[in-house]
């Protein structure tokens, strides 16, 4: 399938457009509602003791001075929670998490006590009174030597358990890639590490839970992108039935698949409200979000690609060292340890692939859970963009060039990669041109010959990236046995007015403009008179939530399926008004009239009030205008751009400015270019930080040095340019709509480009992010190492 | 301690405790929840109101160094003529995202365009420096601002914004 122009943009569209966001007018007057503006009457507070050290054995924990200040109610331990079976709690990996430490801690800032009391202050106050005495215990810090024999063994909580091992994995052909490798005219191998980042979403992570003493019925307001699944995880962990249980995920300040995972403060805030009868409070500070809530990457990667001599790439292979920190909590689909990691194919036409990947355990926050970033396809994704840049280098070529030598053909879509995937559609080599033309390639490079011929350090990096996301075809893809599917709800009200239910949840995605476009488009109700209702599990249908880019692939076709549902009802509605078979009908956005006479029809408001009166139906045809759905995807989708960044390099201080960022993006059709092109600009920002200044990292004894925003670096304002997007469209032939998702592309094609252009500035094959001055100024003066 | 804020043009006399933030003052005490929270460290800027009119960081700030002043938080911005400038060029130019830094975002900005009504991109972005956006790339904040300051009178416009609509 080829790229295909975009329609011509209405200005009030009923359907797809640029429309102004339903959210808005809430936000710009601070009538936001997140979960720390909930106020119950009678409401606690709790705060976590955390832990001080990343690995240690704890003697005693001594809560009585804490137990008697006036305003404490509660003190809850692990021992306490062990009491209740609540001491460890599944991860969504099918490991354990202690909820509150009973045994060892085992990464710095782990939970160990929570207490409740009358207001926030008192109960931070109240966990400096509790006293606890640890006895020290060597940590694991580097990832690269977990598995080494003298390794203290972290998880001794698991019998029998020896060693930090969690998992090995492998995709693609061993045999045929080496025989590839053997036979290659060149071979380029390369480590890099993509380092530790945090979502580091505004709003850290929290909620307010209230137990109903009288019914028994839990209500947890909470900052949870997937309330669904958290609702039957609590049900199976604390066996509380789940149709007692209400999870409402109201406005979220960002989530960026930080509020993917159940935090064990979630738990002990539940159990809080068990215990004194009252509702709970805890919202997390920034410190804690850094150091013990759900990072990102810390991914060890060997990458190593064979080529001819005239830049034809044939094969890649890669071996990957994982560090999963102190619990395996990461979310992926089950089958997929790595996640969608082996896509690291990238976007061309090679012979063979084939990657290992071995997940570790380290004295670090347990996760990581994607962050933006589909399942670790922003690892595969830097992997291959680099050693594409890396093999342009050996082969001096240039990389615009040996990238459109190698890219697929439109005509070998659908395309089956060499490592699983089946890749829906795309017009590769049209995005590319349009992005170097957008960005005038050759005049960039005759400037920048210009400049260097000057002294100066300019650079221009590209990257061409394919997505996978919209996760995913039940038969393949779950999350602790829970299937990928999307539910969806949608009633038209006598008067034409709707009400669409949906599974997902916005964090700002604008779900509440974008779903009513969707059903819009389907039914011809303009969006305005159409309400979105999500994040409510008492009032939404099951789904698995909103990351990984699924909202649009999954919950949208869920969306514009069952408004097709309602579309075909009011078919036969309209055949009953008009008394004409249903066969004789036509469509027209909006309305059904009889095929060869147009003004004879019933729209669709029409036929929502018929449907609600007494309108004789045909036999077996209910009342009402309403159907529900649920969407099993056949397939991923796989959006994909180009993107260029120009970059300048102060010679003296190594500190890097990126001058011009061009990003070509092509998600299939577009439902509103206006939200499509603000996600763009917000991943477009998160690959700035993570390639420049973002990193969590740790001394050799564990401490996190990045546990505030003083020291975690995210990009103001200045540190980005003012973004340059334009876009094809090549629509995926599985999905109803033919829409592919965008919220992550950004965030994934963004950092090899920033990288490539800051490489190409100084001439360096390769240095790890983040690239801040001084490790740009190392590289530039004789290497740099990998950051801890 | 016995404080007297004027905020938004009424003023709240209150018992607080010396330590109270003026973030939790606003928030807690008076129920102001546009006031966000996000780090304590004056690094995010989810917290700025304006303090006689210049942006302040509340969370830094304790409840009591507010006394005798005048605090405007998001709350205030809208008027009886309608939103302010600033408010609807967020609207307009896709300025917003999760929505959380927003108010102090816009804060900001009227703070700005107080002082100078038609302020360049590079002074914009200099002004917003101080706060942090994870959604917007912020492109979009500085295209609301100049928006704004190419729209003084929008607020005085009849055009009230209606959700979902295109002006």
């Amino acid at each position: 399938m080829t790229a295909v122009e975009e329609p011509v943009v209405e200005e009030r569209p009923i359907g797809y457009g640029r429309l102004k966001r339903k959210e808005d007018p809430r936000f710009v007057r601070g009538k936001g509602h997140y979960v720390d503006d909930v106020q119950l009457p009678g409401m606690l507070h709790g705060a976590v003791l955390r832990s001080p050290l990343a690995h240690a054995r704890i003697v005693s924990i001594d809560t009585s001075a804490a137990e008697a200040h006036p305003k404490v109610r509660a003190v809850i331990t692990g021992e306490a929670l062990a009491g209740l079976g609540l001491a460890w709690m599944p991860t969504l990996s099918m490991d354990t998490q202690a909820v509150l430490a009973t045994d060892k801690v085992r990464f710095q800032g782990q939970e160990v006590a929570f207490v409740v009391a009358d207001d926030h202050y008192a109960a931070r106050d109240a966990i400096e009174l509790i006293d606890v005495e640890y006895e020290p215990l060597p940590p694991v810090i580097n990832a690269r030597h977990a598995l080494d024999a003298d390794a203290p063994v972290i998880r001794d909580d698991q019998e029998g358990r020896t060693d930090n091992h969690v998992f090995d994995w492998e995709a693609g052909d061993k045999a045929s890639t080496d025989a590839v490798f053997a036979d290659a005219d060149v071979v380029v191998a390369q480590d890099m590490l993509y380092p530790r980042v945090h979502p580091a979403p505004l709003e850290t992570c929290g909620c307010v839970a209230d137990m109903d003493p009288v019914d028994g019925k839990l209500t947890l307001w909470a900052t949870t992108q997937a309330p669904h699944a958290h609702r039957t995880l609590y049900a199976m962990v604390a066996g509380l039935p789940e149709h007692k249980i209400r999870v409402i995920s109201p406005d979220i300040g960002g989530g960026f698949g930080n509020k993917v995972g159940i935090y064990p403060g979630y738990v002990c805030a539940i159990v809080g409200s068990i215990l004194t009868h009252k509702p709970v409070k805890w919202v997390e500070d920034r410190s804690e979000n850094l150091m013990s809530t759900s990072f990102a990457r810390d991914y060890h990667m060997h990458g190593e690609i064979a080529a001819t001599r005239e830049g034809r790439i044939r094969a890649v292979r890669v071996k990957v060292l994982a560090d999963h920190g102190a619990f395996n909590a990461t979310a992926q689909p089950t089958k997929y340890p790595a996640g969608f990691f082996h896509v690291f194919t990238g976007s061309y036409d090679i012979e063979a692939a084939h990657c290992a990947v071995t997940g570790v355990y380290t004295n670090k926050a347990p996760g990581g859970v994607a962050y933006a970033c589909s399942f670790r396809v922003t690892e595969a994704v830097y992997l291959i963009e680099r050693l594409v840049d890396c093999l342009a280098d050996e082969l001096h070529t240039d990389p615009a060039e040996l990238r459109m030598k190698n890219l697929l053909r439109p005509e070998q879509f659908p395309y089956p990669s060499k490592t699983g995937w089946e890749y829906d559609s795309g017009d590769y080599p049209a995005t590319l041109r349009k992005t170097l033309e957008l960005a005038g390639y050759d005049a960039l490079r005759r400037e920048q010959a210009e400049r260097r011929a000057r002294g100066e350090l300019m650079g221009i990096g590209l990257s061409f990236f394919t997505e996978t996301v919209g996760a995913g075809p039940r038969k393949d893809m779950d999350i602790l046995g829970l299937g990928m599917a999307d539910g969806c709800e949608l009633r038209v009200h006598p008067t034409g007015k709707a009400v669409v239910r949906l599974s997902v949840q916005t964090q700002g995605q604008g779900h509440e403009t974008t779903f009513a476009q969707i059903v819009a488009e389907e039914l011809g109700i303009p969006p305005e008179d159409i309400d979105v209702v999500h994040g409510d599990t008492d009032q939404t249908p099951f789904g698995l939530g909103t990351y990984g880019s699924r909202s649009t692939p999954v919950s949208g076709a869920a969306a514009a399926m069952v408004a097709r549902k309602v579309r075909d009802k009011a078919r036969i509605i309209a055949g009953a008004m008009l008394e004409v078979s249903t066969e004789d009908l036509e469509w027209e956005k909006g309305r059904w009239f009889v095929k060869g006479d147009p003004t004879a029809s019933r729209t669709i408001q029409e036929i929502a009030l018929a449907a609600h009166g007494s309108l004789e139906l045909p036999d077996g045809v209910e009342g009402h205008l309403e159907a529900t759905t649920v969407y099993n995807p056949p397939n991923l989708t796989f959006p994909y751009g180009a993107y260029l960044c120009v970059v300048d390099v102060d010679p003296g201080t190594g500190a890097v400015t990126v001058r011009r960022f061009v990003a070509v993006d092509d998600c299939g059709t577009r439902i509103n270019p206006m939200i499509i092109e603000g996600q763009v600009h917000g991943g477009l920002a998160d690959g700035v930080g993570m390639a420049l200044t973002e990193i969590i990292s740790f001394d050799e004894d564990g401490n996190c040095l990045s546990g505030s925003f003083m020291d975690y670096l995210v990009p103001t304002a200045l540190e980005v340019p003012a973004w340059e997007l334009d876009h094809t469209v090549t629509p995926s032939p599985h999905h109803p709509i033919g829409a592919k998702g965008v919220g992550e592309s950004a965030t994934v094609g963004s950092p090899p480009a920033i990288v490539n252009a800051v490489l190409d500035a100084i001439g360096v094959r390769h240095a790890d992010m983040p690239l801040t001055p001084g490790r740009v100024w190392l590289a530039m003066h004789g290497g740099v190492e990998a950051p801890q | 301690m016995q404080v007297t804020i004027n905020v938004n043009g009424e003023d709240h006399t209150a018992d607080v405790e010396p330590r109270h933030l003026l973030v939790r003052f606003l928030r807690d005490d008076l129920g102001l929840t546009g006031t966000h929270w996000g780090c304590d460290t004056s690094n995010c800027g989810t917290c700025v109101v304006l303090l006689d009119g210049e942006p302040v960081k509340s969370c830094t700030m304790l409840a009591v160094m507010a006394a005798g002043h005048q605090v405007r938080t998001v709350e205030g911005l809208e008027t009886a003529d309608g939103l302010d400038p600033v408010q609807q060029g967020f609207i307009e130019q896709h300025g917003l995202q999760c929505g959380f830094c927003t108010p102090g975002m816009m804060l900001t900005a009227r703070a700005l365009l107080d002082r100078d009504p038609d302020p360049s991109e590079q002074q914009i972005r200099e002004a917003i420096s101080g706060q942090l956006c994870r959604c917007t790339g912020y492109l979009n904040i500085v295209r609301a601002v100049q928006w704004a300051a190419h729209h003084p009178a929008a607020a005085a416009a009849a055009t009230a914004p209606s959700a979902g609509s295109t002006p």
